[in-house]
């Protein structure tokens, strides 16, 4: 009892210390524990169907900032790894009768093979070239699918499939807990040490070539992790909405997670979560007036990103917290000293 | 068969010359992806449709009449959304994307999402070997190359041309050499607007006027740019050309081809680059740091 106790105290001390003393991890607490037990106080199907839709899409965005934020190779056609996630769990569930947990990371599996292809052509290419040639991939994929309607249903698409699970309750859960799941891991790769060769072949890749270290290797397992994730938000989707269709592939589909990550802050994983969590949900409150919903939603992003060009989250973040320019370590926007090295925080 | 493949072809490849050669200005001077750039040419598509169909004005005139409101439209908006945050590459990709939705919602509330067609500006075909040919092709085809033309002459006779020119190929020595590099870009975006604008108001009675018409020509002017190399007016020109017989060659001898012009002319694209990364006429630059 007496050890038990000792090791409670000793996490609410690392507790406080860790976590509390900072607005954006209390935040982030906060944004876990109001998803997971959100059920407990409201079960409205259409509330919860809006937060699957942004859990599948959050993890599509954050996978696009793994790719495209961290490691800089500007990805147009995001939707081709959502529609071939899309697409093979669907065919695989409809023709093959595999069960949706196995179907979906088969859909990522297949993304990741898709990554692949599309990166190997795409290793050569830099910026602008690279985000305009990613582009017509999943056009090209789309007319492919138009061609062979006897596979793929053409226009109509892939429909019929097994639901996620028996309740709107437990497709709930498995969709956050998934997000909330991968979120974390991608969260952890990008912090880790190959994170930060990602994050450096951004910024200067000669430089990191000049270190050793081999940028095509690093290159493509950014093209595969990403193609992974997004794999997986793919085949969630498709069983969630029981449908594979072409929109999955559209062009504005591409468009809408790039607007996400950005809108949310490129290079953070919590930025496009974020914008997600904040952007969907506006869109359906926007449904009272639909005429105007794409308007609004345009203008909003139009006239946010005047003020806030590094996107919504970083700014706020900046608001609430400040950087110690000693230690570098952040602190409440309210302290005047840093919290470790006392040093004077401006 | 092979006039109508012709003439479809040229058609195709002038539009998208023409898109083509405006984005590739104004990525080279101010580096920014215009997204929004067929969007404008859908703005003088829906400006004729208005001016002819509803007011009443002679065709040839609103069609030269278009350019100037939508170019002025992409002046304004250029002034307003994309200047003050231009060194963050990201904000403008996504302001340009932000704004070719918001002109698309604006005419599907004016006009609602109907397909809506457009006079030719003369009437009358005439056959030859049996293929049907009507004027307002011809017309569009030789106004297309008259502006592209034009164009050519503005970028190399001209001092705004040199200017524009400099600018794209090295903007801090350009500033050096005395020339105002806001006023520049201003200048380029108008340029390249306005032949949008004409674009649109050219091919407005060939195809269906509708606010989702910028898509399909966006993803084939970015594909003819990357084609031919970014920032080289030839290498768009060609590019333009390649694609656009690619598309016709598709839609006339391939069954279900009208599904698979994209893919095929986006594939084309993808073989040059496997072995030209730098594009048709590009030339490989040094990476700015």
């Amino acid at each position: 009892m007496g050890i038990l106790g000792f090791y409670l105290r000793k996490l609410y001390t690392v507790f406080k210390g860790e976590v509390l003393v900072l607005p954006s991890r209390v935040v982030v607490l906060l944004f876990f524990l109001v998803l997971i037990f959100l059920p407990v106080v409201t079960q409205d199907p259409y509330l919860l169907r809006i937060l699957i839709l942004s859990s599948i899409f959050a993890i599509l965005a954050a996978s696009w900032d793994l790719l495209s934020g961290f490691t800089g190779q500007m990805n147009f056609g995001h939707a081709l790894f959502f529609g071939v996630g899309a697409y093979t769990a669907a065919l695989l569930n409809l023709h093959a009768h595999i069960p949706p947990w196995g179907s979906i990371p088969l859909g990522g599996l297949a993304a990741v093979l898709a990554g692949l292809i599309i990166g190997i052509p795409c290793l050569r290419l830099k910026g602008t070239y690279l985000a305009l040639t990613t582009l017509a991939f999943p056009i090209i994929l789309m007319g492919i699918v138009f061609a062979i309607p006897d596979v793929t249903g053409g226009e109509l698409g892939v429909s019929g499939l097994a639901r996620l699970s028996g309740s709107r309750i437990t497709d709930y859960y498995i969709t956050v807990a998934l997000m909330l799941g991968l979120s974390t891991i991608m969260w952890k790769i990008t912090t880790s040490h190959t994170g930060i060769i990602f994050h450096a072949i951004r910024e200067d890749e000669v430089a990191v070539r000049t270190a050793g270290i081999n940028t095509t290797r690093y290159k493509l397992l950014a093209f595969s992790l990403s193609g992974f994730f997004a794999g997986i938000a793919g085949g969630l989707y498709a069983h969630f909405m029981r449908i594979a269709g072409p929109a999955n592939l559209e062009v504005s589909m591409s468009f809408t997670v790039v607007i996400w990550a950005i809108f949310g802050g490129v290079a953070t994983i919590y930025g496009p979560i974020g914008a997600v969590f904040i952007l969907f949900p506006l869109l359906e409150l926007l449904h009272f007036w639909p005429e105007y919903r794409m308007l609004m939603f345009a203008l909003i992003i139009l006239l946010t990103l005047l003020y806030m060009p590094n996107g919504l989250l970083p700014w706020v973040r900046n608001k609430i917290e400040k950087e110690c320019p000693r230690c570098k370590i952040r602190n409440v926007a309210t302290r005047s000293a840093c919290r470790v090295c006392t040093a004077a925080l401006d | 068969m092979i006039l109508d493949i012709t003439l479809s072809g040229l058609i195709n490849g002038s539009v998208y010359a023409l898109l083509a050669i405006g984005f590739s200005l104004i990525f080279g001077v101010a580096r920014i992806v215009n997204i929004a750039h067929t969007a404008f040419y859908m703005l003088a598509a829906y400006f004729i449709y208005y001016g002819t169909k509803k007011l009443g004005i002679n065709p040839a005139l609103c069609m030269l009449a278009a350019v100037i409101p939508v170019t002025l439209i992409g002046l304004i908006s250029y002034k307003l959304f994309i200047d003050p945050i231009r060194e963050h590459e990201a904000a403008v990709l996504i302001a340009t994307i932000a704004l070719a939705m918001a002109m698309q919602e604006i005419m599907l509330l004016i006009f609602t999402g109907d397909f809506l067609g457009v006079p030719h500006l003369i009437q009358g075909h005439r056959k030859i070997f049996g293929v049907k040919i009507a004027y307002q092709q011809l017309l569009t085809v030789a106004a297309a190359l008259l502006v592209l033309a034009l164009v050519w002459a503005l970028l190399f006779k001209t001092r705004v041309g040199l200017a524009i020119r400099s600018t794209a190929q090295d903007r801090e020595v350009a500033n050096l050499m005395g020339m105002n590099d806001s006023r520049v870009a201003m200048i380029t975006m108008g340029v390249s607007v306005g032949l949008a604008a004409f674009t649109g108001a050219v091919i407005a009675p060939l195809t269906i006027v509708n606010p989702f018409m910028w898509m399909h020509p966006l993803i084939m002017m970015m594909a003819v740019v990357v084609l031919g190399g970014m920032g080289s007016i030839k290498g768009s020109f060609v590019g333009a050309y390649i694609l656009g017989f690619a598309e016709a060659l598709v839609v006339f001898l391939i069954p279900m081809g009208a599904f698979l012009k994209g893919s095929v002319a986006l594939s084309i694209m993808i073989a040059v680059l496997l072995i030209r990364p730098e594009g048709l006429f590009g030339v490989a630059f040094e990476e700015e740091r």
